[in-house]
């Protein structure tokens, strides 16, 4: 394609839009790290590092395979199951528009790209403190083909549910539901830490905890208010609902704590700060801002009772990615069917305002993500496991995973460590000053 | 009345803890220490910087007890700290001249007896 048609094809692009859509993808991908510190700050001191890195980790590999593979597989195209191959490699992802769309292919790849990364991120929640981290560089390098893209084209990309009339404005499936579901099949098959359930296993820096929650939630306004692609209303309406929903979710969650142990506490709060940011996110642009409310209040119930009984099980999927990521979906999902306004959305009642047949999709995606997100998990998880181990021995287990993993420690004294260098090798060796 | 002081790895902090429990030795002091005793050096990079740390985290119990429950305090430090690598630590025994509870003004044996014995 020569220049000027180039140039005459992205006339079609809004500059108000693609400025947003360029900070709201900035925004998105910010989460990433974000939740990284949301979680180094749950696990133990010795596995920060680690439980960062994954998260890190999913960035350099979301981005890599998003471009290869993954972005074709789930936006090339209207099949059923899955896309075509026509945009492998970022072949015709350029400039110019896609369909309706008034911003730039190239950034709508891009933006959906910190979106693959974001959830390969959740799922390491499942596997913190235990899994090696080569293993889940290949986990995580094929579950962004295997799982995310084929339920990105489910929900976003012109698959049976999106077809069908599922409305999902954020990632309800392929996002919250997928990382949730597939956490747990992740936590079944590597197993639980050698201490779970003999030991407390505490959160070694709530403060990171908050910090982190905060910093999601910063991210969320573009995750939520980027996902309608332009300025225009939907996104607005996401944007604000954003500021809401989790806001109900907050106090309805202090209240939970209140009545349960007396106290309201940090780390729930920062719990429940993205148990609302996904309950909003399938809704986001679906729902006026009174029933957000609502869904960020009565969302919260399910959502703690699952965070109090899941470690009553034998299953240590950790950090609760089922929990705050795959029920809060779910529940989002679901609620659009039933409190979806068209005089709000300009796209489709739900049962309430008097069309059923929106319920019906919406619990189809509800049953199908799931299911497909949990088989093909564990599936894949079982396959590699045969293939090299997927977890560190007792013994580094113990150590701690970021001496073991990383050669480093997230907290280290520097008191008596001796400097190693090459042309230092034949002198006497130095204490180091701390390492910066 | 000996005071009985284990270093001993800190990953197997716990296991000594529930030892010593078992053993219903009830008081006991902890801290972080740093120390070096021989086994092989961990090396760490840092950016450019690649550093042998000489010395390895550890975690020291202080225990007073009186005579009688020495050996059972030693079995519970032996028993709950040793993996049988270099690095397991040591435990010193040390004579205790005299021990005042600060509450009551007891001392001694009755000192290091816990309430409710």
């Amino acid at each position: 394609m020569d220049a000027p048609t180039i140039l005459a094809q992205a006339a079609k692009v809004d500059t108000g839009d693609t400025a947003w859509m360029l900070i709201a993808t900035a925004l998105v991908l910010l989460m990433t790290p974000a939740l990284g510190l949301f979680y180094a700050g749950l696990v133990r001191g010795k596995n920060t590092l680690n439980t960062f890195m994954m998260c890190i980790s999913a960035i350099a590999i979301g981005a890599v395979t998003w471009a290869a593979v993954g972005y074709s597989l789930a936006f090339d195209g209207t099949g059923d199951l899955i896309g075509g191959l026509g945009y492998a490699f970022l072949n015709d992802v350029t400039f110019e528009p896609v369909g309706e769309m008034t911003i730039p292919h190239l950034l709508f790849m891009a933006y959906q790209g910190t979106f693959c990364i974001i959830t390969i991120a959740l799922i390491s929640g499942a596997v913190v403190e235990r899994m090696r981290f080569g293993a889940w560089i290949v986990f995580a390098a094929l579950w962004s083909i295997l799982v995310y893209a084929v339920l990105a084209h489910w929900g976003f990309g012109g698959g049976w549910l999106f077809e069908g009339g599922t409305l999902d404005f954020a990632g309800g499936i392929a996002v919250e539901m997928a990382s949730g579901f597939s956490a747990v099949a992740a936590a079944i098959v590597v197993g639980a830490r050698k201490d779970y359930g003999r030991q407390a296993l505490l959160p070694h820096n709530s403060v990171f905890v908050l910090l982190g929650a905060a910093l999601l939630w910063f991210g969320w306004f573009g995750f939520n208010g980027g996902s309608g692609f332009t300025t225009g209303q939907n996104s607005v309406l996401a944007f604000t609902n954003t500021l809401l929903c989790p806001a109900a979710t907050l106090l309805v969650w202090f209240a939970l704590d209140a009545i349960r142990g007396r106290r309201v506490t940090a780390v729930g709060a920062a719990t429940a700060i993205i148990v609302g940011c996904v309950l909003i996110t399938p809704a986001g642009g679906f729902v006026s801002p009174g029933w957000a409310m609502a869904l960020g209040a009565a969302g919260a119930l399910p959502c703690y009772a699952m965070i109090v009984w899941r470690p009553r099980t034998r299953v240590d999927e950790t950090l609760d990615v089922l929990a705050a990521h795959g029920i809060a979906g779910f529940t989002g999902i679901l609620f659009i069917g039933f409190f979806a306004q068209e005089n709000w959305n300009a796209i489709s009642d739900g049962l309430l305002y008097g069309n059923a047949d929106q319920l019906k999709w919406q619990a189809l995606a509800a049953l199908a993500t799931p299911v497909y997100a949990f088989v093909v998990t564990f599936a894949l998880l079982k396959v590699l496991g045969f293939l090299f181990p997927l977890r560190v021995s007792e013994h580094e287990e113990s150590l701690g995973m970021d001496v073991t993993q990383h050669g480093e420690e997230a907290y280290p004294s520097g008191d008596g460590a001796i400097l190693v260098t090459t042309e230092a090798a034949s002198e006497e060796p130095v204490p180091a000053a701390q390492p910066g | 009345m000996k005071l009985v002081i284990g270093i001993v790895r800190p990953e197997k902090a716990n296991d000594v803890l529930e030892a010593l429990y078992r053993a219903e030795v009830r008081g006991v002091s902890l801290s972080r220490v740093q120390g070096h005793g021989g086994e092989l050096d961990r090396v760490e990079t840092y950016r450019g910087t690649t550093v042998k740390m000489g010395l390895a985290d550890k975690v020291r119990f202080e225990v007073a007890v009186s005579d009688e429950f020495v050996q059972p305090t030693l079995d519970a430090l032996c028993d709950g700290g040793r993996t049988g690598e270099v690095g397991d630590g040591k435990i010193f025994v040390v004579p205790l001249e005299r021990v005042v509870r600060i509450r009551t003004g007891e001392t001694d044996d009755r000192a290091v007896t816990p309430v409710g014995a």
